[in-house]
This record gives structure tokens, sequence and C-alpha cells, in this order.
């Protein structure tokens, strides 16, 4: 097993396919016409549930990496990262297309009288620096002090997309609350382990 | 150490090999599983008794750009949340619920307090209707519903001229329910309208729909259909129907009353902090409806609200 730990190849792609892999499987079952009634919601709520998803998983790493010395996760993070981005912008674009048939001047005053649509909004446009920073040379010009502040956004982006989906539900708040208490257990755990150092990572081969 | 304990390289490799191989399938299968586990499924089956209709009624014709939807989507997509809170689950989660035999009990402010049983609902002059049906989630159908009007059965317990609502209660047992411990609303379901709506032509007791018996997940074997008022207002499978003197309460309105008013009228005009009300998908198409002033029922129901203002009441 620690051979695969160390086998960065390997992680790298099989968390890109199985990542990948719920579009491709939406994208199947789209063709033939097996996402029932209205394909549309199925579609829009599912991309939406995937980015938080995605968001608990990037959370995840530094807790695995403190409390299991799991530093092989950390190279993926941005992996993760830039999923919950990716799966936040189909999410956004399901709506503007398909709630909004792209009328844009409808947008303003649909999102004032939806209020949860500018919460999940504020997630949304939160994640754009951080993918946009994401690359090494973004790292390097920003120096890692500036770099990890401005990456702290993603603490608010968690909150944002947790109360987002929660306002948006009827009455069954079994999932919302889920995702509320794995991003304050993910948060939590933070401020509780601030002074526990990261493992330094294994030394290479 | 002696070269025999040593692991020849080939073997390793293998060894190496067959564990990668391993964890991709067990990957792939968690990730489609999970998927899977959340997708939508079955199709729907109608497989409910054929009813004897007489023919089509002269109820209000759909327009000219709008087409009935099929079975699969009317009984494929259903909010019931004594079964479950998602509309793809409900059929599958209903399936086994027994709707035989069945009473509906009306009484409350009338002459003659009556329980009729499903077979002597089933002996009123049944007669086919094709309703828009738009539910507050902002999605809409057209739904080809058998039935009678609900005032034919008002008419046989004669409402006391005191009677002025009628409140309408839905069968429950957490026993043959037991998803409904996690629909967030009080059960059992109720709801409520007042006696000049219910006994407006167009209020309907449903008992089936495509010529055959309600589908459970529908709402059988009895419900209301009010096709200018929101879809949580036509209430399923119900139990009781009481007339009173007072305005009765409602779940949703019990639940949240800043978003779900007593009338609850299809009405573009007000809006909702969750759907937009402008607009409704109409299921099985891509683009957007607008949505009519009393789903498009303005000329024969709007008298009933003259001088109300609608924003208030809502």
């Amino acid at each position: 097993m620690t051979s695969l730990a160390r086998d960065a190849e390997f992680q790298k792609r099989l968390f890109f396919i199985q990542s990948i892999l719920p579009l491709g499987l939406i994208a199947w079952d789209w063709s033939w016409g097996k996402l029932g009634a209205n394909p549309v919601e199925f579609v829009t709520r599912t991309t939406g549930v995937l980015a938080l998803v995605f968001l608990v998983i990037t959370l995840l790493v530094t807790p695995l990496r403190k409390l299991l010395g799991w530093t092989w996760l950390a190279r993926h993070r941005r992996t993760f990262g830039l999923f919950t981005f990716f799966y936040g912008a189909l999410h956004a674009l399901t709506y503007l297309v398909f709630d909004r048939a792209l009328r844009w001047s409808t947008v303003p005053g649909d999102v004032w009288e939806r209020p949860f649509i500018a919460v999940g909004a504020l997630a949304f446009l939160l994640m754009v620096p951080l993918a946009v920073t994401s690359t090494n040379a973004m790292i390097k010009r920003l120096g890692g002090k500036a770099w990890t502040r401005l990456h702290r956004l993603t603490y608010v982006v968690a909150v944002a997309g947790a109360v987002h989906y929660w306002m948006i539900v009827k009455s069954d708040i079994r999932w919302p609350a889920a995702f509320g208490a794995a991003v304050a257990l993910l948060l939590g755990y933070r401020v509780l382990a601030l002074r526990k150092p990261l493992p330094s990572p294994v030394p290479s081969l | 150490m002696k070269s025999s304990e040593i692991t020849p390289e080939a073997t390793y490799l293998n060894r190496r090999n067959f564990l990668k191989a391993s964890i991709w399938a067990g990957a792939t299968l968690a990730t489609v599983g999970t998927y899977r586990a959340f997708s939508p499924r079955t199709a729907a089956r109608n497989d409910g008794a054929t009813l004897a209709t007489i023919g089509k009624s002269e109820a209000p014709t759909i327009g000219a750009d709008e087409s009935v939807n099929s079975f699969e989507d009317i009984a494929g997509y259903n909010n019931y949340y004594e079964f479950s809170t998602d509309k793809a689950e409900v059929a599958g989660k209903a399936r086994h619920f027994i709707t035989r035999p069945w009473t509906v009990e009306v009484g409350g402010l009338v002459q003659q307090p009556k329980t009729f049983d499903l077979d002597n609902l089933l002996k009123f002059p049944q007669v086919e209707r094709v309703y828009r049906f738009r539910c507050v989630e902002g999605w809409s159908m057209v739904i080809p519903w058998v039935g009678f009007p609900l005032r034919e059965l008002l008419a046989r317990v004669q409402p006391l001229g005191s009677a002025s609502h009628v409140a309408f209660e839905t069968y429950y047992d957490l026993k043959r329910m037991p998803d409904s411990d996690s629909a967030g609303i009080d059960l059992p379901y109720v709801e409520g309208l007042r006696l000049d709506e219910a006994m407006h032509p167009l209020t309907l007791l449903a008992t089936g729909l495509y010529g055959k018996t309600l589908p459970n997940q529908n709402g059988a074997p009895v419900r209301l259909v009010v096709p200018w008022k929101y879809g949580f207002k036509s209430i399923k499978s119900l139990v009781r129907i009481t007339l009173s003197e007072r305005q009765p309460p409602t779940t949703w309105n019990l639940a949240n009353a800043a978003e779900y008013g007593f009338y609850s009228n299809v009405n573009p005009a007000v809006t909702h902090p969750r759907w937009s009300q402008e607009s409704e998908r109409r299921i099985g198409e891509s683009r957007m409806r607008a949505t009519l002033p009393f789903n498009g029922y303005a000329a024969e129901v709007a008298g009933l609200y003259a001088g109300m203002d609608l924003r208030k009441h809502f």
C-alpha cells in the first residue's frame, strides 16, 4: 500500500476519472432519455449536490493529513477544488440556460425575489478567484502566504453552499442538514487543530 | 536474507497491478452505484382497472399549443410526502399501498352526514376532464382526469346554511407510510376550500386518470382536483370531508404561512422565495411557459374573488 501511496500518477488518473464519471453518467442517461420526467430539475439538483460533495472532499484533505498522516492526498487537493468549481459552474449554467433561457435582464429581478440564488451566486463567484489562482505559476506569483490567505475563502464558499442548499429545500431537511453538519465539522476541526502541525510529506524516492 | 525470500519482480508487479485494478473496479462501482441510487429509475406502469367513463365533458379545453402529458410522466413524478419527498421515488414506495376497502366520511355542518364507500363514489357518473396541473415548485402538466364534480357529492349530504368552508383530510398511517417520518410537515395532510370554491363546477373528485383507476402515487383511490390552484391544494387519498363555519387549517400554511396562503390560487403576480411563479416548466418541454392567472381558468373562476386583494389573500 505504501507504494501506491507514492504512486502519484495512479492516484491522479483514478481521482480524475472518478470525478468526471458522474458527468459522464448524467450525459449517458440524458442521451437515452433516462433522466426522469423533469431532466432539467435533475441536472440542476445533481450538479449542485456534486459541487457540495467535492467541496466536502476538498475540505477533508487537511484533516485526513493531520489525523491519519495521509500526506499523499495533499497533492490532489487542487483537483478536488477545481472539480468543485467545475460542477458549480455547470450548476450555474443550467440555471442561466434552462431557468432564465439566457435572458440576462431577468436575472437581477429573479435573484432579488429568490434570495437563495443570491447566496448560491456568492458561493460560485467567490470560487472564481480561487480557480484562477490555482496554477503553480499563480501560487509562485502570489507567494505562499498571500495565496493561503486568499484560499481561506473556501470556508466562506462552504458555508454559503450549505446555506444555499438549506434555503431551497421545502420541508425535508435531511440532506442539507447532513451537508451543513459536514461543513461545520470540517471547519470546527480546523479551529481545534490550529496548532497541530501538518505531518511533513513522505520523502520522494 | 535468503534470495528465496525476496519477492520476484514479476510477482511483485502482478500483485501491484491486481491491487490497482481492484481499486479501479471498487472506486468505479462505488461512484456508479452512488449515482444510480440518486438517479430516476423505473418507469411507471398503467395497471389500474378500466373505469366506465361517459364521454368527454364540456370542461375548458387546453390551448392549441398544449398537449396531454404521458402516463409515465404523470405517474412517475409525484409529490406525495407520506411516501417520499423524492418525486421520482413515490411510485415505487407507494406500490404496495392497498386502497380497498376505502371509505370517505362526509360530515360537519350538513343535514345528512354520510360515509361513502369507494363503490358508492364510483357510481356517480364519471367524466373525463383534461386539466392543467400547476405545482407551486414551478412545473406543470396536462392531466386527463376521470371523476365527478365535488358539488354532486356535497348535494347528497345537503350543507347547512351556516357552512362556509370545507375541510379535507388525507389518509395517514405511519406504519403503512414509514418514510413520512422525514416529510418535515405535520400529518395527516389537511386542506380546505371556501364552500363556493368547493361547489364550483370545475372542482373535481378524481377517481382515475387516463381512463383507469388512480395509481397509488397520484392519490388513489380518490382525490381532489382544483385546477386553478397550486397542486398542493388538490389533496390526495381522501378519507374525510368536513363542512364548517370557519376557515380550516391547511398543511403547507401551517408549515410556512409566509410562503403558502389559504387560497393559493395560481398567480404569476405573487412571488415565492424559491420558485418563480411568473413562468413554469411544462413537463416534457425544455422551454419555459408563462404562468397564467388562475392557471388559465380565470374566465371560469375569477368571479369567486371579486373585490378581493389577491396579493394579500395569496
